[in-house]
């Protein structure tokens, strides 16, 4: 069993990493989200096509105006998480979680799809992490405590693909990997490994991820991302969609298990939806039986943030208009920097956001069939058969493969000759696959292919006495083979920025120090990242780099986006916290009033015509003192004190409030301390309670000026009667 | 060629567009099946490195070990026989346990001799 989290506590990494040799995950398989058929209530609404709530989790800012509900999209959410260190990949897992992400996906450091074999240990990464047994037992391990805290299970997925395909997918179901990338064409148009290899491990590493119930996701997507033209390979991609679903049917995998990685494969300015639409829904005609995994558009995604959130918003709305049973997200920081932790919660963000607005959009509206919609439909279908035709005409998907078929940036049958063509003798690997004698045998479970097993033995592992996928305990940990490489160095240096009292900002790792200017400078564009560059510097940043810079006018100036390295550290303990305003209950503000009959005087002071913040403290239109049965006697503005001293005398009121928003010449602090000081001077200092407010007003101005509270910005009615209370109970008076 | 390309897909254009939506799905499937047919035949009938070394993990051998075991069983010409089968020979032969096997594979180079005589 793992240990319980605490929501206060930050992950103890330290902890996680203690007896991995002897930990099983607690679950294996993939989860789909429950799904109540009723809909579900949240505060005042009903939701007709949401999950389950969270036992924890964080809503969208705006969910603190509807009773903090966070409603849970119907689907699984994905993010993708790769730091190149595990041991902050797993922080950030927890982030995602709590904002409603349930499938977690690891992306590998580069390279690792060429190494021939597995790796070991916790080396680090670049632009993710080395998969490796260790990694991924400690994840899992994390995996297995977060989803106990959010109250849903966590899928946790990495890539089945490379030149180590079949021993990938072994690690995959011994640890508990929930989902998978698996697309021997992957391998072949982009990571040039060897046609025949690739096909002949992958239908291996398949049944083992069928044996494991690992979801499969296949690769097609990346032609949008690799093909000069996204919008033009639609045909192509129901091609490549087709093979891998073929192939691992065939293999042995179940269809429930099998996903589209499927991408709207356009971009605004473009007219997207006239591309996007009748390509999702082609795909989910021809692939009914399988699931979507609908992925957000990075082809046209460059460094705004804001462009790459918009996009996926439209993304998000053609997952809803059709189908998705997985809702991917991505970062909107991708196009410029291996993404940043928050971000990543971005990501999840646009989401949840989108799919809440649009609960339910299929009740209310339709898409039309009929007209444009239906013949642009069956144009791509008509299409991705006529390239089927094709390739069996001239020999086979291999043959295809070498005359460039794929990838190539032309609509088809158009082709621009850009295509990836593969040699089926040459690649990664070439001439590495063996024949099977005819007395081949592997004694053990979830094998493809042919294997001769001596008479009267039924089950293959039986000649071993079991294999590790039945018997875990025969699962060899290596715990690291370069200790210099390794997660127990890394967080030797970066301790005393998780568990010790040093902080500083950070975007990947613990201690990194990043930090993000956004301004504008009113400097055409090369001069503004110049400039950029130079304030940044300035400021104390190291290694500063422009990541963004839009344009405003060509001559009016830029919006620029400048991240850097802060490089000093802050102790925690220096830190001073203002002291938490404990408000009392409504009910017991309300009876304290009433049983001395509260009642204020007030006024805007001195030549001081800003009513309107008073005029909200005050009035029970804008849930001000009145709401709580307070009398008030409004002087209006430019009141001199004394004047509204002498009422308060006059009216027997308990308190004086003034309003003063003018600090020149720090005229506001002035009229404070002549507020206080008056009231001593005509004896009643010690009966009245003296509140000033304003927005150049913050709350340690009472001790210096001598009244009784002062507050700023954001203040609330109740905040008010509160200190009154508070200050009547000090005098006994309550 | 191009024009003869294009000229063919104008002919199957002509054919699909007779067919009904539900046939060109049928079709579609079809064709992707017959593509695989080769392809899993390919698969059945072939193993790889990386195929026996997923074989040894799943017997309790580590990667390490798997990896040199796979390399000495491949030099010695025996890969299509399945590194497992080889090991459990070994094992056999020896009387000892998988891994006390693929330890033998690894220092003796005598191990893989006359296996399958």
């Amino acid at each position: 069993m793992t240990k319980q989290l605490d929501p206060k506590q930050k992950l103890d990494i330290e902890e996680i990493l203690t007896d991995l040799e002897d930990y099983h995950p607690q679950r294996k398989g993939w989860t789909w989200r429950e799904v109540p058929a009723e809909g579900v209530e949240m505060g005042p609404f009903h939701f007709r096509d949401m999950s389950t709530p969270l036992k924890n989790s964080i809503g969208l800012p705006a969910s603190k105006y509807f009773d903090h509900i966070d409603p849970q999209p119907a689907c699984v959410v994905t993010t993708e998480i790769a730091s190149g260190r595990f041991e902050d990949d797993i922080r950030r897992m927890r982030m995602a979680a709590w904002h409603g992400a349930d499938h977690l996906m690891v992306i590998r450091t580069t390279g690792q799809s060429h190494i021939d074999g597995l790796l070991e240990g916790t080396p680090e990464g670049v632009g993710g992490v080395p998969i490796t047994r260790k990694q991924i037992r400690a994840s899992r391990k994390a995996c297995d405590m977060i989803e106990d805290e959010v109250g849903r299970p966590i899928n946790f997925h990495s890539y089945v693909s490379g030149v180590a395909g079949p021993e990938v997918a072994v690690l995959f179901a011994e640890e508990g990997i929930n989902g998978a990338h698996q697309d021997p064409q992957y391998n072949v148009l982009y990571r040039n490994v060897n046609m025949y290899r690739s096909f002949v491990d992958a239908a291996e590493a398949k049944r083992v991820m069928a044996g494991a119930r690992i979801f499969q996701i296949d690769g097609a997507h990346n032609a949008n991302a690799t093909a000069k033209a996204g919008w033009l390979v639609m045909p192509e991609l129901m091609v490549q969609h087709g093979i891998n679903c073929a192939f691992s049917v065939a293999v042995g995998m179940d269809k429930e298990l099998i996903g589209l990685s499927t991408v709207p494969p356009d971009a605004p300015p473009a007219p997207k939806l006239w591309y996007d639409l009748p390509y999702a829904v082609a795909l989910r005609d021809v692939f009914s039986e399988y699931k979507m995994r609908a992925q957000q558009n990075t082809r046209y995604i460059e460094a705004d943030i804001e462009e790459a959130i918009r996009t996926h918003t439209v993304d998000t709305l053609i997952s809803m208009l059709t189908s998705a049973d997985i809702q991917s997200t991505i970062t909107p920081d991708e196009g410029r920097n291996v993404p940043w932790h928050y971000n990543n919660i971005r990501g999840v963000q646009t989401v949840k956001q989108t799919w809440a607005a649009l609960d339910g959009i299929k009740e209310l509206l339709s898409i039309n069939h009929e007209g444009p919609l239906g013949e642009m439909v069956r144009d791509l279908k008509v299409r991705a058969v006529a390239f089927l035709e094709e390739i069996l005409e001239i020999g086979g998907y291999f043959a295809a493969v070498e005359k460039g078929f794929f990838v190539d940036s032309g609509k088809y049958p158009e082709r621009n000759g850009d295509g990836i063509a593969r040699n089926g003798k040459g690649g990664v690997a070439a001439d590495s696959i063996v024949a099977r004698d005819p007395d081949y045998l592997a004694p053990v479970c979830d094998h493809f292919g042919q294997n001769h097993l001596p008479a009267g033995v039924a089950h293959a592992c039986d000649l071993i006495g079991g294999c590790t996928l039945c018997k875990p305990e025969k699962i060899v940990y290596i715990d690291e083979l370069d200790p210099e490489d390794s997660a127990d160095k890394r967080l030797e240096a970066t301790y005393p920025y998780r568990k010790g009292t040093l902080v500083k900002p950070e975007a990947e790792w613990a201690g990194d120090g990043t930090v993000l200017l956004q301004f504008f400078v009113p400097l055409a564009e090369d001069f503004a990242a110049a400039y950029g560059v130079e304030m940044a510097k300035r400021m104390g940043l190291a290694d500063p780099q422009v990541v963004n810079l839009q344009v405003m006018h060509p001559a009016e100036g830029c919006f620029v986006e400048v991240k850097g390295k802060v490089g000093f550290d802050v102790d925690v303990t220096t830190l001073k916290i203002p002291e938490k305003e404990v408000i009392l209950p409504e009910e017991e503000l309300r009876a304290a009033v009433k049983q001395v009959g509260l009642t204020v005087v007030s006024g805007t002071v001195g030549e001081d015509e800003h009513s309107v913040g008073l005029r909200e403290i005050l009035d029970i239109k804008h849930g001000g003192i009145e709401k709580y049965g307070v009398k008030y006697h409004y002087l209006g503005t430019s009141v001199p004190v004394s004047k509204l001293i002498d009422a308060a005398i006059e009216t027997g009121a308990h308190a004086i409030l003034i309003s003063t928003i003018i600090s020149h010449n720090d005229v506001h602090r002035a009229q404070m301390r002549r507020l206080a000081d008056l009231c001593v001077e005509r004896g009643i200092r010690d009966r009245i309670i003296l509140i000033a407010g304003g927005t150049q007003v913050n709350r340690e101005m009472a001790a210096e000026t001598g009244l009784d509270a002062t507050f700023g910005r954001g203040t609330k009615g109740i905040h008010v009667v509160n200190a009154m209370v508070k200050v009547l109970k000090g005098r006994g008076v309550l | 060629m191009t024009q003869d390309r294009i000229a063919k897909f104008e002919e199957r254009r002509a054919r699909l567009e007779q067919l009904s939506d539900e046939q060109l799905k049928t079709r579609f499937w079809e064709l992707c099946n017959e593509m695989m047919v080769p392809i899993v035949e390919l698969a059945q009938t072939h193993t790889s490195p990386s195929i026996e070394r997923a074989v040894l993990l799943r017997m309790g051998v580590d990667s390490v070990s798997s990896q040199g075991v796979v390399s000495r069983v491949l030099e010695a010409g025996l890969l299509g026989k399945g590194a497992g089968h080889v090991v459990l020979k070994v094992a056999e032969k020896r009387g000892v346990d998988v891994r006390a096997a693929a330890a033998a594979i690894l220092e003796d180079k005598e191990a893989l001799q006359g296996l399958f005589a």
